[in-house]
């Protein structure tokens, strides 16, 4: 244990400075980080994540300092540097990523600038100095660099900005590379090539990493180490596949399990839930933080902190880590028997399309889509950003009038394509929960007011079959009598979030469009949501057209998949076969960006190039520019039909659907043997 | 739209200058001697067309043409402005700069509520306080912008410091303020982050990434206060009883002399223009983001 | 190196305090809001009170006592008829304290409608009316003063119109492109999805949330406003003689500075160099409490 390690931490703690106050964000956080070390930081928002990241590069906001412990990288104590020492130290050894590169880099200097200034500041000028960034901007697979040094960042796409990004953090070289939820916001197949990079440069470089996410699963992916932060305190640490597999602190256990996994699904039983909140910024914690949550915890749990157990090689902050997995579940799984799905299709689309611009540029920000749904399903909208799937969404609603032609029915009805023109039931009928609670809760409102004005003007009801109503609605949502006198602000992200769905159940619709309900929301919180759009289904036999872009809350709720790629339909047909395949190419790539925590390092199905512009889209299959699978010319010039390859079941591809399966058999045979090889591996530990 | 606001409201021109006591047939002849009994779009189009041709028509007050009195009234209020120009937009960039620098500390406080409390101070207040102190208490400069005959550049500007003061402050404080926003949002941004973390140095840092997104805003702020300075313009004129384009609106309007009127707010409105035109021109310059929009 | 806010999420189920008391907490905190509002009241209750309590009639002259300086009789001298400028300069108060008000409210409420309407409904409405508010706006507010006060003869209400409606199309901007963003937000459609009316979302749904904006920029507006009056009195186009206004009081007298006669200009230009800055710190503070 000789060798210097990376980055050490030694009972850090960080206060932030409000209204007067310190307010700690960590609590004596203690880890360490070894050369070549990739380590990962969990957890959830609001538990101190950046701020350890901020504090290691000495840059924290204005109302932050750093109130105790030490900071040493490769051996130099941080906290002790001049800011000389300092910023050599930001050139010579740490670097970081950060989330949203677009802002990360300068608007106005080209990219040309950005990187060669970094190695001028080795001295390296001049041509030596382009010489250099053009390769290290080939070290990130930008291809054409030299062109790409002449532009300016909003000229690249979100993908490329990281890689710049990246690119300028490897630049000299560093010791330490902090990268804090460097995809997030990035899209599915595009935040899979910046990982699939992060992956192959690591083996390349020298760099210990310390790579700070909230998605458990690319931590996963990532990182040999991880640790748990809880309330600003180290609650677990120890090897990714311990710490996911056989977690050894209840906040751990809890939070695996709020996760939809290995293609769970609504009927098979509900997600678990943490109840209570995490404790506020600031607020004096006795014993340990976890405890008001934590249905293992007893008196001394909550009189007396526990240490950091070391369990062997690994460590958790709890009085009873033998038994944490025994946690019980703050949502009892049995789900009652959900009614099958029959009868007539509550909402039949045929031959929707939509396009914005002017005529000589037409974008076909959806195109030709026709779908069913019947009463009490769930149609899954899955796709990237661009795909078309909230303009959809707007499309049925009737917030966006669609272009002449296409026909939308409700109930075997016809819908105006005009919301204005559509009569009072049938606006009651479809409805929708927004992404953002922030924006779709008018603020100046309380949520009485939220709640009655819907009951009212979409029930009908007024006096005290309203007061009567609102209450068991309130109920339902699993909100109580005391939040009605708030303003939105006053309540956390989750209990808005069930006002909006409570405000969309108020005149008994038919049809729910969920838009992203819970992806603003941290895991715990969305399991909560999850569940209660569920049972509100199973309940009253509503129907949900729900968008997301994570695949695993999809796959949890849904009965029917439709995968929209630039406003086309590439496949639809009934969540399990879309999901298990054979599936479109597109669908396979999809599935296979998605980082999860039960799967072995296999390799990913790579799309290369960006998605093109809906206003000019490829010729022949849309797709085609960049299909894994693509078979030769004709790809290039004619759009494949949606063709039925199983009752339901449509796929757009010009590969039949038999070869598909071949294709695709191969892999998921090569997954299912790694997966079977891991359970018994799992088993015998 | 001055034209409009110039010609129908003062109703009868003739008998606007002649007094109500006149006879009718002599205001009659009068108006006809002005033109302005012919159509109004009649009298427009010639208005505009002569205008154009360096004829702004000629005055109801003096009798003479317009235009040498509004172009030599052009030329002394440029100097003025002009003067405050030069001082302000370095100085109250520099102060704005150092206030965000020293954000919250005693020198921003300073330059934020000292800039904010002299911007909104009229100037003929500031002026009045400013003669007093300069002008009769310590007799550094003279009260009256009006230099001798043939006097040189320099007795010229020696002249117009203490006019020029005023317009100086009240530009300063909404510089200052602009630029010290602007520095403030780009010192948060993630990019000054960026800059930092590479190891740059601080001076590197803030001239480099800082400044330049920082001062954007300002830049075009500053074009549009050729608007302020106009209505600043006619205080400090009147006030120091200088022949600018400002005491010559002021002087017309009160006397209704409107072609004299006329001519000269249509000066200003093209000042104006050429300076809103001037000011987006240098922020496209400037700004890549609009420059190389199309390619995007 | 933002601060960091602390309204995490999840931090608690509930917060206590709502947001308007947080607002009215930090105007209490702020040092310049209540520096501020101390000037403003202080001159206020001049304009209401002040004439009993001056030592002379404002308008009364005494040439036998012309051009006094100050002194333990005349505290702040006498002026060119021998009026006391000491009860003069608190009286003085009266006039611009109603007209800029007067005006700022006419302003805002005008300014308002006008902004709700064009970003409400946006398109054509949105692009006609908005060009011609930028077409007025193109033009510099004492420019169009003038030529209205030159139109329309000088009177008190004059002067509250005109700059009612020269103020009226820059707070109608403000309130436009904060409507703007309201309109892209979500409870708006919601809004749509219940058929609600047009002027119920308006008014009910959109208003409450661009108040923030709108006060702010009316305190501005009221700074601006006093600014206006004093130099349009001072231009002999704003508040007409006998009245004991400062800007008025200025005029009159500042043809004899050179004379040395600093009292008859002095004190009315401090009175209005200090209601103004206390104007503008009660601008400031209220502006720091909502961006908090």
């Amino acid at each position: 244990m000789t060798e210097r390690n990376a980055l050490e931490l030694k009972d850090l703690s960080v206060a932030y400075r409000v209204a007067g106050r310190n307010r700690a964000v960590l609590r004596n956080v203690n880890l360490t980080i070894k050369t070549g070390e990739a380590y990962g930081l969990v957890g959830e928002s609001g538990c101190g994540k950046s701020t350890v990241a901020l504090s290691v590069v000495r840059y924290l906001p204005r109302n932050g300092s750093i109130t105790g412990g030490s900071i040493a990288l490769d051996g130099k104590d941080v906290m002790k540097l001049d800011s000389e020492a300092l910023r050599r130290a930001r050139a010579d050894s740490v670097s970081m990523v950060y989330q949203d590169p677009g802002k990360a880099l300068n608007p106005s200097l080209r990219i040309d600038r950005q990187l060669t200034e970094i190695f001028e500041l080795a001295g390296i000028t001049g041509q030596a100095a382009s010489d250099k960034a053009i390769a290290m901007l080939n070290r990130v697979r930008i291809s054409d660099p030299a062109s790409v040094m002449q532009r300016y960042p909003h000229q690249l796409s979100g993908g490329m900005q990281q890689r710049v990004a990246i690119a300028m953090a490897l630049a000299n070289d560093p010791s330490m590379l902090i990268l804090d939820e460097p995809t997030t916001g990035l899209d599915a197949t595009v935040e899979a090539e910046v990982l699939d990079l992060i992956e192959q440069l690591r083996r390349e470089l020298s760099a210990s990493i310390l790579f700070i996410s909230h998605n458990l699963a690319v931590v996963s992916n990532m990182c040999d180490r991880v640790g748990v932060l809880y309330a600003g305190m180290l609650v677990e640490e120890g090897s990714t596949k311990d710490v996911f597999n056989d977690p050894r602190h209840p906040y751990t256990v809890a939070l695996l399990r709020c996760l939809p996994r290995g293609g769970q699904r609504k009927d098979q039983g509900r997600l678990d839930t943490i109840p209570g909140f995490l404790p506020g910024i600031g607020v004096a914690i006795k014993g340990c933080a976890f405890a008001d949550r934590c249905a293992l915890a007893d008196d001394r749990c909550r009189t007396e902190l526990p240490p950091l157990y070391d369990l062997g090689g690994r460590l958790s902050r709890c009085f009873h880590h033998h038994k944490a997995q025994a946690l019980p579940r703050a949502t009892p799984s049995d789900v009652a028997p959900a009614p099958k799905p029959a009868g007539a299709p509550v909402l039949r689309v045929a031959g929707l399309n939509k396009t914005y611009g002017n005529p000589g540029h037409p974008l076909r920000a959806v195109k030709d889509v026709s779908l069913d749904l019947r009463p009490g399903e769930t149609l899954g909208l899955v796709g990237e950003s661009g795909s078309g799937k909230t303009t959809f969404a707007r499309l049925l609603l009737g917030l966006v009038p669609p272009d002449d032609g296409g026909t939308i029915e409700l109930e075997g009805r016809a819908l105006a394509p005009r919301l204005e023109n559509r009569s009072d039931d049938q606006i009651k009928a479809m409805q929708i929960v927004f992404q953002n609670p922030d924006s779709a809760l008018n603020r100046s409102h309380s949520i009485r007011h939220l709640i009655g004005r819907a009951l009212k003007r979409l029930a009908g009801l007024s006096g005290k079959a309203l007061e009567a109503r609102l209450n068991d609605l309130v109920r339902s949502v699993r909100l109580t009598e005391r939040h009605l006198a708030v303003k939105p602000r006053q309540l956390s992200g989750g209990l808005k979030q069930r006002v909006a769905i409570a405000r969309a159940f108020a005149g008994d619709p038919r049809i729910v469009v969920c838009d992203e309900p819970t992806s603003a929301l941290d895991v715990s919180v969305q399991a909560a949501i999850l569940n209660l759009l569920a049972d509100l289904q199973s309940k009253e036999d509503v129907s949900y057209i729900f968008i997301s872009h994570d695949l695993g809350v999809v796959r949890y709720l849904s009965d029917k998949i439709a995968v929209l790629y630039l406003g086309r339909i590439m496949e639809f047909g009934p969540s399990e076969p879309v999901f298990s395949g054979p599936h479109h190419p597109y669908t396979e790539a999809l599935l296979s960006a998605v980082p999860e925590l039960d799967r072995s390092k296999s390799s990913r199905i790579r799309l290369d190039g960006e998605t093109p512009s809906a206003a000019n889209p490829p010729t022949g299959c849309v797709f085609h520019t960049r299909c894994p699978r693509k078979i030769g010319a004709i790809c290039e010039t004619l759009e494949p039909e949606l063709s039925e390859s199983e009752p339901g079941h449509t796929i757009r591809c010009h590969i039949p659907y038999i070869e598909l399966m071949e294709l695709q058999s191969l892999k998921s045979e090569a997954r299912e043997s790694s997966l079977q090889r891991r359970r018994v591996e799992r088993s015998t530990a | 739209m001055v034209f409009l606001g110039g010609q129908v409201l003062p109703g009868n021109v003739g008998r606007a200058i002649l007094g109500p006591f006149a006879d009718q047939r002599a205001v009659d002849a009068l108006n006809h001697s002005l033109g302005v009994d012919r159509p109004l779009l009649v009298q427009y189009g010639s208005w505009i067309w002569n205008f154009l041709h360096g004829d702004m028509g000629t005055s109801y007050v003096f009798r003479a043409p317009v235009a040498p009195f509004v172009v030599d009234a052009l030329g002394n209020s440029m100097k003025l402005a002009l003067i405050a120009f030069v001082l302000v937009v370095p100085i109250g960039i520099l102060g704005g700069v150092v206030a965000a620098l020293n954000l919250n500390r005693p020198l921003d406080r300073i330059i934020s509520l000292g800039g904010l409390s002299v911007t909104v101070l009229p100037e003929f207040v500031t002026g009045i306080i400013l003669i007093l102190i300069f002008g009769v208490w310590l007799r550094w400069l003279p009260i009256a912008a009006a230099w001798p005959k043939g006097a040189g550049f320099l007795t010229q500007i020696y002249y117009l410091i203490l006019p020029s003061l005023p317009l100086f402050l009240v530009l300063f404080g909404y510089i200052a303020r602009m630029a010290r926003s602007g520095m403030i949002e780009a010192l948060d941004s993630d990019y000054t982050r960026t800059a930092v973390l590479k190891g740059l140095t601080w001076r590197t840092v803030i001239w480099r990434h800082v400044l330049r997104n920082a001062l954007l805003p300002t830049i075009t702020v500053i074009a549009t206060q050729t608007g302020y300075l106009i209505g600043g313009l006619v205080v400090i004129e009147t006030l120091f009883r200088y022949q600018g384009i400002g005491s010559l609106i002021f002087t017309a309007a009160r006397g209704k002399d409107f072609p004299m009127l006329e001519a000269g707010i249509l000066t200003i409105g093209i000042v104006y223009a050429v300076a809103t035109l001037a000011a987006d021109f240098l922020y496209s310059v400037l700004n890549p983001r609009i420059r190389l929009g199309a390619e995007q | 190196m933002s601060a960091v806010q602390t309204t995490s999420p999840a931090q608690d189920d509930m917060r206590r305090r709502s947001p308007l008391a947080d607002v009215f907490y930090s105007l209490l905190r702020s040092r310049t809001f209540l520096v501020g509002l101390a000037i403003v009241l202080f001159w206020v209750a001049c304009a209401l009170f002040g004439e009993r309590f001056v030592p002379y009639d404002p308008l009364a002259d005494d040439i036998i006592d012309a051009l006094a300086p100050p002194s333990r009789e005349h505290w702040f001298g006498t002026d060119q008829i021998g009026r006391d400028v000491f009860s003069r300069v608190i009286v003085g108060s009266r006039d611009i304290l109603t007209v800029a008000p007067l005006a700022t409210l006419f302003a805002t409420v005008a300014g308002t409608a006008l902004g709700l309407l064009t970003g409400y409904f946006r398109g054509i409405v949105d692009d006609v009316v908005s060009r011609i508010l930028e077409a007025f706006m193109a033009i510099p507010g004492v420019i169009v003063a003038l030529l209205a006060i030159v139109a329309l003869g000088t009177s008190k209400t004059t002067v509250i119109v005109v700059i009612g409606l020269s103020f009226a199309p820059i707070i109608a901007r403000t309130v436009r492109s904060a409507v703007l963003t309201e309109r892209e937000l979500d409870y708006v459609a919601a809004a749509e999805l219940r058929h609600e009316r047009a002027l119920y979302t308006m008014f009910v749904e959109i208003l409450p949330n661009v108040i923030p904006p709108i006060l702010v920029e009316t305190t501005v507006r009221l700074g601006y406003a006093i600014f206006a009056v004093a130099t349009l009195s001072f231009l002999g186009f704003g508040i007409q003689p006998p009245s004991p206004d400062w800007g008025l009081s200025i005029s009159s007298n500042y043809g004899m500075i050179s004379g040395g006669f600093w009292w008859t200009v002095l004190f009315d230009a401090l009175a209005i160099a200090s209601l103004v800055i206390g104007v503008n710190l009660v601008t400031d503070g209220v502006q720091g409490a909502f961006n908090d």
